[in-house]
């Protein structure tokens, strides 16, 4: 079955959601948004997901800081960031390029970055970009850094990260990033040329498993019409064109 | 005693340099009172995003009305980057205050305590902190191995708005599930609301709908604006209208189209006598 790039990294990302409870997902994050909700399907609804903007699938009841207070118990397993700079030591920059405040590029902010960082215990890093534009040796403002010095109150923080050409994991430990897999039709040279940064590579680098058609089929179906509450735009544009058949045969 | 009146009487109540303080993109926003204060000429105000903000924001600073902005975010969602907003941060014409979602909740849930400060989670080691003057690391005071923790000052914004779809004769407002106006307009020494429509039934004599009401004790003035959200959402009632919003973020990218934008939506004439 063909499918496209973002219907790709859904399912990508959907199968680290095996096992959780509960994931939140926050603004601008379509792609985690329908892998979150694809995983809800499969799992029949164990899987609880919560999307914080939007009136269908947001629980929250007492305000806008009813996530962040649910997060901070320990309530919510899975939560996704991404960032216009990501570094090795999986800093996020959602802020700017440039010297701060004066930047060259400046972007929405920070959001809840830097409280939901540490407080969930696996955050998903997600950018389709894999450029050194974004993979940076050093991000120019730090939304929210990667990794704690001992002593602050740290229970969450980066686990995963998925890109449109690969998946890496993160040693909280070394605080650096190791190949995991790549994605169908791409190299390991490729990705290490397009990141700024050292990363640790996996012995005999596997490909990124591809899209499960059943996922897909589900994806198209039942999916896209409760993205469109959220992300009515993407869902149009992705899930709506793909069902029309008019999905290029992306590569991931 | 809440009073009753026009949405140009409202927006006259917000002074120059007032601490305004704004829903989300997502919860209530009063679009028909921010085209108010842009033909009110209103200057200088510290604009308070709660937390993130979006059109109402990206205007005012269009528009020349806003010194400083403090907000978590700002961006159109899926329309794209606020351009004006963008534009002002990145030439300094307005100081950007950046925070983080919960930062600005817990400085509300403080000044609505009526406590001087509020601690939070997370932050240590962010750039958003170091860049806080006003913000302070402490270990934690009550010795229970805590470890360092930020305080956050207090916000207690002059003024706070939004845009609900009804209200009662009395001044009591329905929020329904929007809590954080809640606790915006208790953490506002005013509190300025337009409504789609103001009814006889007192909202707070049924326990089904007093859940979901602002009281009127907070609120200072009300006014009545028909699709005032528009052309963002309100919840349960309409939806946003999209293709508006992008030709907003198509045209508002140069100052000449954003001054088109508003002579068109702001300033002609129909618009005013519909408001």
């Amino acid at each position: 079955m063909t499918r496209s790039a973002d219907e790709f990294l859904i399912c990508v990302i959907a199968r680290m959601l095996d096992g959780a409870g509960h994931v939140a997902v926050g603004a601008a994050s379509p792609i985690p948004g329908a892998a979150a909700l694809l995983m809800r399907e499969l799992t029949h609804g164990r899987l609880l997901v919560s999307m914080i903007h939007g009136r269908a699938n947001n629980p929250f009841t007492d305000g806008g800081r009813e996530v962040f207070d649910c997060a901070g118990q320990g309530r919510i397993d899975v939560f996704f960031l991404g960032g216009a700079q990501i570094d090795g030591e999986a800093n996020i920059n959602l802020v700017g390029t440039g010297d701060y405040p004066a930047v060259d590029t400046r972007f929405p902010g920070s959001f809840g970055s830097a409280y939901m960082y540490f407080v969930v215990p696996k955050v998903i890093l997600f950018r389709h970009e894999h450029t050194r534009r974004v993979f940076v040796p050093k991000v120019d403002f730090i939304s929210a850094p990667g990794v704690s010095p001992p002593g602050v109150y740290r229970p969450g923080g980066p686990k995963a990260l998925v890109t449109g050409l690969a998946v890496f994991s993160f040693d909280e430990g070394r605080a650096r990033f190791r190949l995991e897999s790549v994605h169908p039709g791409h190299t390991v040279e490729e990705v290490l040329d397009n990141t700024g940064f050292d990363v640790d590579v996996r012995e005999d680098v596997p490909t990124t498993p591809d899209a499960e058609p059943d996922r897909l089929a589900l994806l198209r179906s039942t999916i896209g019409a409760e993205v469109a509450d959220v992300y009515p735009d993407f869902a149009a544009r992705v899930l709506g064109a793909a069902a029309a058949g008019a999905a290029s045969p992306g590569a991931g | 005693m809440t009073s009753h009146e026009t949405v140009e009487g409202l927006a006259a109540r917000v002074p120059d340099g007032a601490l305004l303080a704004i829903p989300p993109e997502y919860s209530f926003v009063p679009m028909a009172m921010v085209r108010a204060l842009i033909r009110r000429a209103v200057r200088d105000l510290h604009l308070l995003a709660v937390p993130t903000g979006g059109l109402a924001a990206d205007m005012l600073i269009g528009a020349g009305c806003v010194k400083t902005m403090e907000a978590a975010a700002v961006s159109l969602g899926e329309a794209g980057p606020a351009p004006r907003f963008t534009e002002a941060v990145t030439t300094g014409a307005v100081v950007m205050r950046d925070s983080t979602c919960p930062a600005v909740h817990s400085a509300l849930q403080a000044a609505e305590k009526g406590v001087p400060f509020m601690p939070l989670r997370g932050l240590i080691g962010s750039d958003v902190l170091k860049h806080r003057d006003d913000w302070t690391v402490v270990d934690d005071p009550l010795g229970e191995g805590g470890g360092p923790i930020v305080l956050l000052p207090a916000i207690r914004p002059d003024v706070a708005v939004f845009h609900s779809p009804r209200a009662d004769t009395g001044g009591n407002v329905w929020v329904g599930r929007r809590r954080e106006l809640v606790t915006m307009v208790h953490a506002a020494k005013t509190a300025l609301v337009t409504v789609e429509t103001v009814q006889e039934t007192d909202l707070l004599a049924d326990e089904a709908t007093a859940a979901g009401t602002l009281p009127a004790l907070y609120v200072t003035a009300i006014a009545e604006a028909r699709e005032g959200a528009w052309p963002l959402a309100l919840a349960g009632h309409y939806d946003a209208d999209a293709e508006h919003i992008r030709a907003y973020a198509r045209q508002a990218k140069t100052p000449e189209g954003f001054r088109g934008y508003l002579d068109r939506h702001v300033f002609a004439p129909a618009v005013q006598a519909a408001s």
